[in-house]
């Protein structure tokens, strides 16, 4: 089924938070953030910008009425700055104008003075000063101090990845509308409406059933806008609250970069293990991650890095560690994949080190450690494994060896250009790790005609969780999908949502619709039951019919409700799932937190230009494992996006700070995301169905986190066309792999070992830096 | 008044015509179809169609609205994405519905739209080319694929079109509403009628205002514009005896497309391609490349190798500066303000003249180089009779390589002396390190591109000698 937003998105119909029509008398708000990225307030003259034309007024911490604090996880993060500014773009405030010409105009006017102090943006040096977000957590299994003893090959090294910016092509922005007695409308580009309702409520000092969030749809998110939509809408609150009037704040593209955060850079050193049949016994990591100015998500974040930090390999001894750094930067959040593909970076990384240092394809050593069923993760979970299944189906399907000898063939005949290759496993573990946001709630409405109402917590950003929803629907009815209506996400109808995020919406969303139709589906076959003296059990609806023991019946669906309407049974439910078995002890760091995990195998193919340093992707083919697709179509363009956002983030999408704590990649003619010339050439997905039942609605595997990882094969498959280029090229393990990177490497002399250490910990945050 | 048509309404509109495009459609005409994404060019998702009468053929080619002055559509029909819907969907959206090739749909409409100028557009309908029509669009979802996929729909439908009009092929194939073969009477009556200048001969010189409306948003609202891309003596690339002779307001589409460059330069598809994306080259004008006087502006490197010679004109007289003297500093350049770039010229290459462009960025497409060059050489059998080569990213300027090419001047080609030169040039470099790249990358990178041109024009050359 195509994705029901089709025709609209297609047609220009489709309402974003900036298409929403204005009301009368709406003003509009632009932040003015420090320019500072640490320091004391000293001074903040608003007069000049006060007297603007068209400002209505001007908002400081001063004006709110509730608590200056929007900190999600750990209560660290002030709306506005009060005394003290953290980071470059910390909102210190917050500009209401009659336009939004006017709003920013004002901005440029409001002078501050500020006392700098020291500026961190690199997470080892905070770690060393004693600057972390939350306490380190350690995760363990078997004893990798006595394990070491027993490897016959042992290789260490420092892997680093750096962060990415979202760049969902929809900026943030937030339309707040005062209702009567102090109640609140607040229209939020967000992914979590319960969070956006609850900060904004604790900043106005307001419960939260006077706050309404209601969300039609976003122009992407990609876990941008899971916990960083908050402020905006929060401000358009406070405002609107204040001054009784409509508020509206969609930022422009450089507020948004400069002012929210990104994925989490990481730093982390490694040691790795091997017997000498490259079996890996023993794996050490401690990571660095740099969290930035507030405790914003990432917790959750270092706590998802840990449990992927063996990615899909079984490893009887491992020791991971993880800080979470706080710097000058804007606090970083959750970015598709949460943590995860940081971690498998590193372990990949690892495996590549120990495989060049014994003169061995990396593939060799992945897939004699691919995980199999019942294998132990470091948490404790026990895996049921599909890794061997996706990479051998990979390696037969694809002809593995085919590639290979074309690759070394091109290799050995051309000098200007060479090609790499790389296999990329992954394994992804799908619940919240926070086992208590594993809970999603429907409401579902069959109104008198027949046509239905759905409402759930699950926000519709381009994943196609609302079509999904609506085919669940539509199945437990047996009724066509154009009865059905998905209705916009509203704290109002479905209450105290876990946000759109962890891949798991469908999962948990669609459970409970799958739950409330079946409960009204169960009273309908309970009215035809009675009126038609047959076994409640020998109902069934299907095409838009009552089936009875598998016969159609002359007796519609839109008959059936006003059946039951008159019978005075309820057409409506309200149902609630919480996903079982998943439980976790942080204190032991052991559970069982995942409801299932998703697996695949990539294989990537890339050629670079020896010359210019530039590259291409020729070829990402895949096997992944789907469960039973509920709906390929849109499975499908996950799996496509995924893959093309985990490239970006491997190659040319590269944040740049400078040592100030000031974002240099500041606009899209900076940062650059893939266009269409850049994706790979050719993009091969199997499908691998999996038989074993899971917790996944209608066995349908999540797929919106997974495919980010395989991207990850791009940095490795450009690593190996350099050094079919330059075998002893010295190439640092830090991500992205820009074309700067990729020309450095090709012409790179090798290291002396005592150069070693020092030249790989260098942050690639400090590269670059004027 | 600027008066124009905006689908399928003729509109005139007292707003300042240094409005952009963007904001009147969106918000003085509540067309809530286009969107905004990045208000600097870099992403599509306000792309629009300009359909232009010239000579009396009505052309199509996009556009990003959020760097297009409403002074730079007088007279022309502007359409946007209501403009191409019909009752049901046209074969375009369905292509896009059927291959999933919308997810959050934000950037859609802008691909829609750039695919309708595919549709519109004079060009073969070729696969390729219908990929280059959406080169400006940004998509943060699909990876593309699914894209690419109904692109194949829509260059399969287009195939029928041979020699016919696109025009009355699109709309006679219900691809595009019917009112679209309407558009050319209208717009000649539109421009028939009084009261049609964009707002009075102001001080403020813009071209296609791509760079102007990036770095001066604010300021250009409300400025007294002189808007140079609706003077058609300003229009025009011509041969004038050995001279080639390009006016200020022609754009990088119009320098692609020219029959004239096209014979001199048979890789300008290939060398254009590199420079921003459809949209912009189709409203960028040359002339503003220069005056931008960005250090890494490509086509200030391209004309700089063919020693372009400009001709200043104020309201008073006219003069002529070379490309190489016009550059004084960072940003500055030998213009008065009420001076503008009326022309340029340069000597046509003759047969024994080789020209080469390189250019490496972050993203090989619709991005800012990291190190561009260009290098003319004349030969005399193998030896360098003449040697001119340009740089960009590596000063505070555009800057022409003088000593490196006077080195290679005079020279028998070896790979000795091209090694030798990539040295040299590093003693006239003087990159900074920022977003684009370090100094160090681009003190390589430069000595990799001279390299590349010679390896391009001379293909025997020894590769492993020049690789060392």
């Amino acid at each position: 089924m195509k994705n029901i937003d089709s025709r609209t998105h297609t047609r220009g119909e489709s309402i974003y938070l900036d298409d929403i029509p204005l009301i009368q008398g709406t003003l509009f708000g632009a932040s003015f953030g420090s320019p500072v990225a640490n320091g004391v307030i000293k001074k903040l003259d608003l007069s000049e910008a006060e007297k603007a034309p068209g400002v209505v007024k001007i908002l400081t911490y001063k004006d709110i009425t509730g608590a200056n604090q929007i900190g999600g996880i750990v209560p660290d993060e002030p709306l506005l700055a009060d005394h003290h500014v953290d980071f470059c773009g910390m909102p210190i405030a917050f500009v209401v104008a009659e336009s939004t010409e006017a709003a920013h105009a004002a901005v440029k006017k409001i002078k501050v003075e500020i006392d700098p102090l020291p500026v961190i943006t690199d997470p080892r040096e905070a770690q060393a000063l004693g600057q972390l977000i939350v306490p380190p957590r350690t995760h363990r299994l078997g004893d990798t101090q006595s394990a070491w003893q027993h490897c016959q090959y042992i290789f260490d090294g420092v892997a680093e990845t750096n962060g990415q910016e979202h760049l969902y092509i929809e900026t943030q922005g937030a339309y707040a509308i005062p209702q009567e007695n102090n109640a609140l409308k607040i229209y939020s580009s967000t992914q979590s409406p319960r969070a956006t309702q609850q900060a904004s409520c604790k900043v106005l000092g307001l419960p939260m059933h006077q706050v309404e969030v209601d969300v039609i749809r976003l122009g992407g998110g990609f876990g941008g806008k899971e916990d960083q939509a908050n402020a905006w809408a929060a401000l358009c609150a406070l405002a609107a609250h204040l001054l009784k009037k409509p508020v509206k704040y969609a930022l422009d593209r450089m507020e948004d970069m400069a002012m929210t955060g990104k994925r989490h850079p990481y730093s982390s050193d490694f040691k790795i293990g091997l017997d000498k049949d490259f079996k890996i016994l023993a794996y050490e990591v401690t990571f660095y991650q740099n969290a930035g100015a507030a405790a914003d998500l990432s917790p959750a974040v270092l706590e998802r890095t840990l449990f992927h930090c063996t990615n899909t390999y079984f490893i009887p001894n491992v020791q991971a560690v993880a800080y979470s750094c706080k710097t000058n930067l804007p606090p970083n959040t959750a970015f598709r994949g949460f943590g995860g593909p940081q971690g498998m970076f590193v372990i990949e990384a690892a495996i590549v080190k120990a495989a060049e240092n014994l003169g061995v394809d990396a593939s060799v050593i992945q897939q004699i450690n691919l995980n199999k069923t019942g294998d132990e993760f470091p948490y404790g979970q026990l895996a049921v494994s599909e890794a061997r299944a996706c990479w051998d189906k990979a390696e037969s399907k694809f002809d593995i060896s085919r590639i290979k000898v074309e690759t070394e063939d091109f290799n050995k005949n051309n000098r200007l250009y060479k090609k790499g290759l790389a296999m990329m496993p992954i394994c992804f573990g799908i619940s919240f790790t926070n086992t208590m946001m594993n809970q999603g709630r429907a409401l579902v409405h069959v109104y008198t005609d027949g046509s239905v109402s759905v409402s759930t917590g699950a926000v519709e950003m381009g994943q196609g969780v609302n079509t999904k929803m609506l085919q669940v629907a539509a199945f437990v009815f047996g009724i066509d999908s154009d009865k059905v209506k998905l209705q916009s996400t509203s704290t109002s109808r479905v209450a105290n949502t876990s946000p759109s995020a962890a891949s798991a919406t469908a999962d948990l969303n669609g459970k409970a619709v799958f739950m409330a139709c079946s409960q009204i589906a169960d009273r309908l076959k309970q009215v035809i039951a009675e009126e038609m003296h047959v076994a409640a059990e020998s109902v069934t609806l299907k095409d838009n019919h009552v089936y009875i023991n598998n016969e159609k019946q002359d007796y519609t669906w839109e008959r059936l409700i006003m059946a039951a309407f008159f019978k005075r049974v309820s057409l409506s439910e309200h149902a609630h799932y919480a996903t079982p078995e998943i439980h976790y002890d942080k204190l032991k760091e052991k559970g069982h937190p995942f409801a299932y995990h998703v697996y695949g195998t990539a294989i990537t193919q890339v050629s670079i230009d020896c010359l210019r340093g530039t590259y291409e992707i020729d070829a990402v083919k895949v096997v992944h494992d789907f469960g039973v697709s509920m709906n390929p179509l849109i499975d499908r363009g996950q799996i496509e996006g995924g893959i093309v956002q985990g490239i970006g983030w491997m190659t040319m999408e590269e944040l740049i700070y400078d040592k100030n704590g000031k974002l240099k990649s500041n606009a899209l003619s900076t940062y650059k995301v893939p266009d269409i010339y850049s994706v790979p050439k050719v993009l091969d997905i199997d499908f691998l169905d999996s038989s074993y039942d899971n917790l996944a609605i209608f066995r349908s595997k999540a797929v919106g986190e997974p495919p980010l990882m395989y991207g990850i094969g791009a940095y490795f498959a450009l690593r190996n066309a350099i050094k079919a280029f330059n075998p002893s090229a010295h190439i640092p393990l830090s991500a992205p792999m820009t074309p700067e990177k990729t020309l450095m490497a090709l012409y790179s002399k090798p290291l002396k070992p005592d150069q070693e250490k020092n030249e790989e910990t260098t942050s690639s945050l400090e590269v670059n830096q004027q | 008044m600027i008066n124009f048509i905006l689908n399928n309404t003729e509109i005139t509109t007292s707003m300042p015509p240094g409005m952009l495009l963007l904001d009147y459609i969106r918000y003085e005409r509540n067309l809530k179809g286009t969107k905004i994404g990045c208000r600097e060019g870099d992403c599509g998702a306000c792309t629009v169609l300009i359909g232009n009468l010239k000579n009396d053929q009505l052309t199509y080619a996009s556009a990003t609205s959020c760097l297009t002055a409403l002074g730079n559509i007088q007279h022309k029909h502007v359409v946007t994405v209501e403009g191409v819907n019909m009752d049901n969907l046209n074969p375009i959206q369905q292509a896009m519905c059927d291959e999933a090739g919308t997810q959050c749909g934000f950037c859609t409409p802008g691909f829609i739209v750039s695919m309708a100028g595919f549709c519109l557009n004079h060009q073969q309908p070729t696969y390729k080319n219908a990929i280059a029509a959406v080169d400006g669009n940004i998509c943060r979802c699909t990876g593309y694929k699914s894209i690419e996929r109904a692109l194949t729909h829509i260059t399969a439908m287009m195939q029928e079109r041979d020699k016919q009009d696109p025009i009355s092929f699109v709309t006679s194939k219900a691809i595009l509403p019917a009112y679209f073969t309407g558009i050319k009477e209208r717009l000649k009556l539109l421009a028939s009628q009084p009261n049609g200048h964009a707002g009075k001969q102001g001080s403020r010189f813009v071209g296609g205002g791509t760079d102007l409306y990036v770095q001066q948003h604010d300021q250009m609202v409300y400025a007294d514009i002189n808007f140079l891309t609706n003077n058609q003596s300003l229009k025009g690339i011509v041969q004038q005896g050995d001279q080639c002779i390009i006016g200020g307001a022609a754009t990088v589409s119009d320098l692609i497309a020219s029959p004239l460059i096209q014979q001199y330069f048979p890789k300008i598809s290939e060398f254009a391609k590199m420079v921003s994306s459809t949209p912009i080259r189709n409203i960028a004008t040359l002339a503003g490349n220069f005056v931008n006087g960005s250090p890494i502006g490509d086509f200030s490197i391209f004309f700089l190798a063919l020693n372009a010679i400009l001709t200043l004109t104020n309201s008073e007289h006219s003069r002529e500066v070379p490309l190489d003297q016009f550059y004084k500093g960072y940003k500055t350049l030998d213009k008065q303000s009420d001076e503008y770039v009326s022309a340029f010229r340069f000597k046509l290459p003759d047969q024994n003249t080789q020209f080469n462009f390189e250019k490496v960025s972050k993203r090989t497409h619709l991005d800012i180089a990291s190190v561009n060059s260009a290098l003319q050489l004349v030969m005399d059998g193998n030896i360098i009779t003449y040697a001119r080569l340009s740089a960009g990213g590596v000063a505070p300027f555009p800057l022409l390589l003088a000593k490196t090419s006077a080195f290679l001047t005079g020279k028998e080609l070896t790979e000795e002396l091209v090694s030798d030169a990539a040295e040299l040039l590093q003693t006239e470099i003087a990159p900074i390190s920022d977003a684009r790249g370090t100094e160090e990358y681009k003190r390589l990178l430069l000595s990799q591109l001279i390299k590349a041109h010679f390896i391009k024009l001379f293909p025997l050359l020894e590769v492993d000698q020049l690789l060392a």
